[in-house]
């Protein structure tokens, strides 16, 4: 008796220790797969940062079983997404397949978690249709259309009454601006004229003086992370700033990640979206503070909350099976989970296995001489609008 | 005339380094199975290499867009089955024949002007192919991709949907049968007439080639080429994006083949293979720093071996062992 006990407390250290290889039953696998190379590297780093972050803070063991983290980067290309995804199930047997950086890249993958039973967790790509592609999808990012829809009863609330809409011209682009377009009208407001941007070589200006003679309350804009700052730049520099045009969007355009570099243009910017770094609750500070230790000169943005969270979700969905990976089992445990993450209260809506959560709406200012997104009005318990339209 | 003739035949008859070649790629069905997803990978860009080849390799056309008809061919291949027929062998026939009409059509715009033109054109097709794919979203899904794509039996009878180990014996076939067409075209007069022009088309054009009816002709093969290859990345990877037809598909394969080597129809083989085996297995240990590698790689490949790459390395190899030989 006593040397069984001492033999399980040895094989407990050891483990811990990590210093022990665990055997295959022990060990539960999590296949993250993101772009770490390509356009999309930042989105793939901040999701991996928070992912081990989350697993350094709480451990790594689960329900009993050692849990394993395996990284693996697509370069952004569906092919490739796919390709390691299916690699992952029959090689390496993982229990979860996790990450997707962009929409096709977890369109491509639905098939496979749908064929293999594996649980899929969506921690980036926003389009509102992922999650129907297969019964095994849960996100724990955003949907676009949360933004767009709140912005608009944001704007509607607040004395705009004409806007000027300006997007990106790509699939996410055109989404957004028909979600804003829709709610902004149904709520009484005027949509004086819809631009389209290029993709390739932004430049804003000669759209911009468009917009300055329409003359609206508000200029709504959505573009890709980063390509915000060149527009913001030329909105000052076109002195759209003095003609008292306001410029709102999707918080995509004020990304914490690339904030910082945007210079003073961008103060004053109004977004909604799910996620600031400046968020005042006591858990999101810490989990700044964390971050920023573990990873010097990043600053956490709304991707990294998604990989913080997917790992919660799928420790907390084993917690509740006691350690059992069967795929059914799993995402009956993941629907209708509810629990603090950094960026609020969140939870898994159990119909839709997307993510209801509070939508915040705020503003860029300048704090201690960074740039933040300052938080100062909320929606709490927000679903998928598109979703909820359809019903 | 007879010894002409039968000289083309001792060049196209096989080597036993292909016959081993084959024979690997066939053990590596049964020898393999963990391997087979990236497998199929590596051979679906070795046809889109090997396509270049007969470009960049015989022709001497350098091509800096050749993903726009890759592209087309997987666009092609999805959107006919959605909407008509889910056969996977008819729909790279009519991939096939799509983009090479497309490349029919765009040669001439290529034909024009020397190296330097030529890669600005042929760069240029590639960039308006991928906004037009990025423009007509309603159609091709834009940048979310086009999904839902039926994937029925090949000929009726072989199912490949998801079952990796059958997606890599139909790839397979699928390059081994336009390998030996390859093989039979550059080792036809019309080949040798390719490499006329290539060396020298003044010269070709004097002894009475022309020049032109013969470069529309290659690179439409070469394109029809890559509308296969599109079409089978298309059929064994649920969902067609932006990426099969962007500039890095482009610049990715031309690195593939001059790793490999340029002129061997082998070289595209040989090049995608490391260069996929290297990512993989270099991006597994660190992500961030395979671009380094493979940047390196390729630095080291043009000072030893140009453009013929690694393969000229082998060959100079088996050139040295055989002049010991024949002293010994």
């Amino acid at each position: 008796m006593l040397r069984r006990s001492f033999l399980a407390a040895l094989a407990a250290t050891a483990l811990a220790a990590g210093s022990l290889p665990a055997t295959a039953q022990e060990t539960v696998k999590i296949g993250l797969i993101i772009p770490l190379t390509g356009p999309f590297t930042t989105t793939g780093k901040q999701l991996e940062a928070a992912a081990r972050l989350y697993m350094q803070q709480n451990g790594t063991t689960v329900a009993g079983k050692k849990i394993e983290l395996i990284v693996r980067d697509d370069a952004g290309r569906a092919e490739n997404t796919a390709r390691i995804a299916s690699e992952m199930i029959q090689n390496d047997k993982v229990s979860f397949l996790a990450g997707f950086g962009l929409t096709p890249l977890a369109m491509a993958t639905a098939p496979i978690a749908t064929n293999s039973k594996v649980p899929m967790v969506v921690m980036m790509a926003g389009t509102s249709i992922i999650t129907e592609r297969s019964p095994y999808i849960v996100r724990t990012s955003f949907t676009l259309g949360q933004s767009a829809v709140i912005i608009a009863d944001w704007a509607a609330q607040n004395k705009i009454k004409k806007v000027v809409t300006m997007v990106t011209d790509y699939a996410p682009g055109h989404d957004a601006e028909s979600s804003f377009i829709s709610q902004f009208k149904s709520k009484g407001g005027e949509v004086s004229e819809s631009i389209r941007v290029p993709i390739q070589n932004p430049d804003f200006a000669p759209f911009l003086q468009r917009v300055l003679d329409a003359k609206p309350d508000a200029l709504y804009v959505f573009t890709p992370s980063g390509v915000g700052a060149i527009l913001m730049k030329q909105f000052v520099e076109r002195g759209l700033d003095k003609s008292g045009i306001r410029l709102i969007g999707p918080g995509d355009i004020t990304d914490d990640d690339v904030l910082p570099g945007f210079g003073d243009a961008a103060v004053g910017v109004v977004t909604a979206h799910n996620y600031s770094t400046d968020h005042p609750s006591a858990k999101n500070k810490e989990y700044v503070a964390a971050f920023r230790k573990a990873n010097p000169g990043m600053r956490p943005n709304f991707a990294s909350v998604g990989g913080y969270d997917g790992i919660h979700l799928i420790y907390e969905a084993l917690k509740k099976t006691g350690g059992k990976t069967d795929g059914d089992a799993l995402l009956a445990a993941m629907k209708g989970l509810k629990w603090e993450s950094p960026r609020g209260p969140i939870s898994i809506d159990p119909e839709t296995r997307d993510i209801i959560q509070t939508i915040y709406i705020r503003k860029v200012e300048k704090k201690n001489g960074e740039l933040y997104n300052v938080e100062f009005a909320s929606f709490p318990d927000v679903k998928d609008p598109v979703k909820a339209a359809k019903k | 005339m007879k010894e002409a003739a039968a000289a083309l035949k001792r060049k196209r008859a096989w080597h036993w380094l292909e016959y081993v070649f084959w024979l690997a790629a066939a053990a590596s069905i049964f020898l393999l199975p963990s391997q087979h997803a990236l497998l199929t990978q590596i051979a679906i860009w070795s046809l889109f290499a090997l396509s270049l080849d007969l470009l960049l390799g015989y022709a001497g056309i350098v091509s800096l867009g050749h993903a726009a008809y890759f592209g087309f061919g997987a666009y092609v291949a999805a959107l006919f089955a959605i909407n008509f027929y889910g056969e996977p062998v008819t729909g790279l026939l009519v991939a096939g024949v799509a983009a090479g009409l497309l490349g029919l059509i765009t040669s001439l715009l290529v034909l024009r002007g020397t190296d330097l033109t030529r890669l600005m054109v042929t760069l240029g097709i590639a960039l308006v192919m991928y906004e037009i794919a990025n423009q007509m979203s309603w159609l091709t899904g834009g940048a979310d991709g086009l999904t839902g794509m039926p994937v029925n039996p090949v000929l009726g009878v072989f199912p490949i949907y998801f079952i990796t180990t059958n997606s890599y014996v139909y790839v397979l076939v699928v390059l081994f049968i336009l390998l030996v067409i390859a093989k039979r075209i550059v080792h036809s007069p019309f080949g040798y007439s390719l490499r006329a022009i290539k060396g020298n088309p003044l010269r070709a054009s004097s002894i009475g080639i022309p020049n032109n009816l013969r470069l529309i002709a290659v690179y439409t093969v070469a394109a029809a080429y890559a509308g296969v290859a599109g079409a089978l990345l298309a059929q064994t990877t649920p969902v067609v994006s932006l990426t099969y037809i962007d500039f890095q598909r482009s610049a990715d394969v031309l690195l593939m083949l001059i790793i490999g080597g340029t002129g061997y129809l082998y070289g595209g083989i040989v090049g995608s293979a490391l260069f996929l085996v290297a990512q993989k297995f270099i991006g597994n240990v660190t992500p961030q720093y395979w671009e380094f590698w493979i940047g390196f790689a390729l630095v080291v490949i043009a000072l030893f071996a140009r453009d013929r790459g690694v393969f000229s390395i082998f060959e100079r190899i088996i050139a040295a062992l055989r002049k010991e030989k024949a002293k010994s």
